[in-house]
């Protein structure tokens, strides 16, 4: 196939040209793509805390054991329920010495109502669930009270919100300087070899006779920058997190086959623009 | 074959480079353009092969008009045209036989036909011994061989040459000459521009004279013109 074989011809005869491509690409997207991992840390760090969201709600005394559990059942069908556990007197009583371990001497007496701590599935942690939910337990006859730290949810969530459109303002930024630079070091490749492009029009080439071996050389410069922007990227967060003494999260087998095919179509796309631009300039 | 009507070109900053220009060119003729450094011969060239449109009037080149030709046509027009340059325009990355092989490779001609057809075109220039060298490898005249092996190899009816010679020395420019007489005398039409003056008058084909954009002399008009008074 001609165009393949005038792709390999070009990159042999400007391998220095080619290796700019490929590290530009790499580089430019090693930066998107380390931007991508604090994000996605930040995401995971924020989603561990999320976990901690429950709705605790304290039963009124002298409640029939079966009712409570009856309850309980109704409430563990709730859509935003993930599970719900049932806390006796003795169990809450064992938890408060566990957690506040100095002041286990205090909790002597029995004194501590049974709860039902409710466990919100991922997508209704957010305050509006939180609160409908709670507003539904209060709502039980038996229940005395509900409580969820309604404070500390609505800054977490602040915090959850600052983070995405930060996240997705500085993404979009980054994304948009590296489709700069790599457009531009593409226009570099196709200027180069303007001349070539000439002669073949006049021999009476047609546009897509010129642009095929771009395509394929864009696409194929793409795919090798976004496997190394992949690989510096693996390699950075290992040290950062072994340097910080941190579990890390890199990014999973689809995100990472999505950054190198995205490196793929950068490539692509740049070499069609950048030689569609040249050729209907001359 | 080509058909100029009341052509005029012009360039935004330069100004008129050819003024209602009108001539034929008929099938097999081979016609000499000529006049001073930006007389207009290279825009009436660029303007056969379809790299400039005219600002008015009409070119018609193989059936071709530039008023209704769409850009995706062009390299048709071209595939039927033979090109060649004063600076060959070859690939220097390539041999000389890759550079001719270029030119049936861009019309997606079958592979096991192109070997052949390079073969013959080259030994009808002159240079199959020299079919693996390098465009660096070669001397002026042997480059510009070359270039019309390129021009030739898809059978063009028309050959447009822009200034072949005038990278040349005496012995090349001979040589290439002859080597268009030859393919002219074939049945290819050639239209030749050239300052060459001593290639003109050794030879009796038709010369079209520029000067600032106009034609100031056409020998078959000029001949048809005294022939008529003749016949008087």
């Amino acid at each position: 196939m001609p165009a393949v074989r005038d792709a390999l011809f070009a990159t042999r005869r400007a391998p220095l040209l080619s290796v700019l491509s490929i590290t530009t690409i790499a580089f430019s997207l090693f930066a998107v793509g380390l931007f991508g991992l604090v994000v996605l840390n930040i995401r995971a760090a924020l989603e561990k805390v999320e976990e901690r969201v429950e709705i605790r709600a304290f039963i009124a005394e002298k409640t029939p054991v079966e009712q409570i559990a009856l309850a309980a059942g109704d409430v563990a069908k709730y859509p935003e329920v993930q599970r719900v556990e049932l806390v006796t007197q003795e169990q809450a009583l064992e938890r408060a010495r566990r957690e506040l371990g100095e002041f286990k001497d205090v909790f002597e007496a029995e004194f501590l109502p049974p709860s039902i701590d409710v466990h919100l599935k991922p997508g209704y942690r957010d305050p509006e669930s939180v609160h409908r939910v709670a507003d539904r337990l209060r709502a039980l006859t038996f229940v005395d009270d509900v409580r969820f730290g309604d404070e500390w949810i609505t800054q977490l969530y602040r915090l959850r919100n600052i983070a995405g459109i930060a996240g997705i303002t500085l993404g979009l930024a980054f994304a948009a300087v590296a489709v700069i630079i790599i457009g531009a070091t593409i226009r570099m490749a196709v200027l180069a070899r303007s001349r070539e492009i000439s002669i073949m029009r006049l021999v009476g080439a047609t546009d897509g006779y010129v642009r095929r071996p771009f395509l394929i050389e864009g696409f194929v410069k793409g795919i090798l920058g976004g496997g190394l922007a992949l690989c510096l990227t693996w390699i950075a967060i290992r040290v950062i997190g072994g340097y910080l003494s941190f579990q890390t999260v890199f990014f999973d087998q689809t995100v990472a086959l999505v950054g190198v095919a995205c490196g793929a179509m950068i490539g692509l796309l740049g070499s069609a623009f950048s030689v569609g631009r040249h050729l209907r300039r001359v | 074959m080509i058909r100029f009507t009341r052509v005029t070109k012009e360039y935004p900053r330069l100004g008129a480079a050819l003024s209602n220009a009108s001539f034929r060119v008929a099938k097999g003729e081979f016609v000499f353009l000529t006049g001073p450094s930006g007389a207009g011969k290279s825009t009436i060239l660029k303007l056969v092969y379809m790299e400039e449109r005219p600002t008015s009037g009409e070119v018609r080149v193989g059936g071709l008009s530039s008023v209704t030709i769409r850009r995706r046509e062009i390299p048709e027009l071209r595939r039927r045209l033979g090109i060649v340059f004063q600076d060959f325009r070859l690939l220097e990355d390539r041999t000389a036989e890759a550079n001719v092989a270029f030119a049936l490779e861009v019309t997606g001609a079958p592979r096991n036909a192109i070997a052949g057809k390079v073969s013959r075109v080259l030994t009808q220039v002159g240079l199959a011994s020299k079919a693996t060298s390098y465009p660096r490898e070669l001397s002026g005249g042997e480059q510009q061989r070359v270039a019309i092996a390129r021009a030739l190899v898809n059978d063009p009816l028309l050959l447009v040459a822009d200034e072949p010679t005038g990278n040349l020395d005496d012995r090349a420019t001979r040589g290439v000459f002859q080597l268009l007489r030859e393919i002219n005398a074939s049945g290819t039409a050639i239209v030749m521009a050239t300052h060459n003056l001593d290639l003109i008058r050794r030879s009796d084909y038709r010369t079209i004279e520029l000067n600032r954009g106009q034609i100031v002399f056409d020998s078959t008009e000029a001949a048809q013109a005294a022939m008529e008074r003749f016949a008087e």
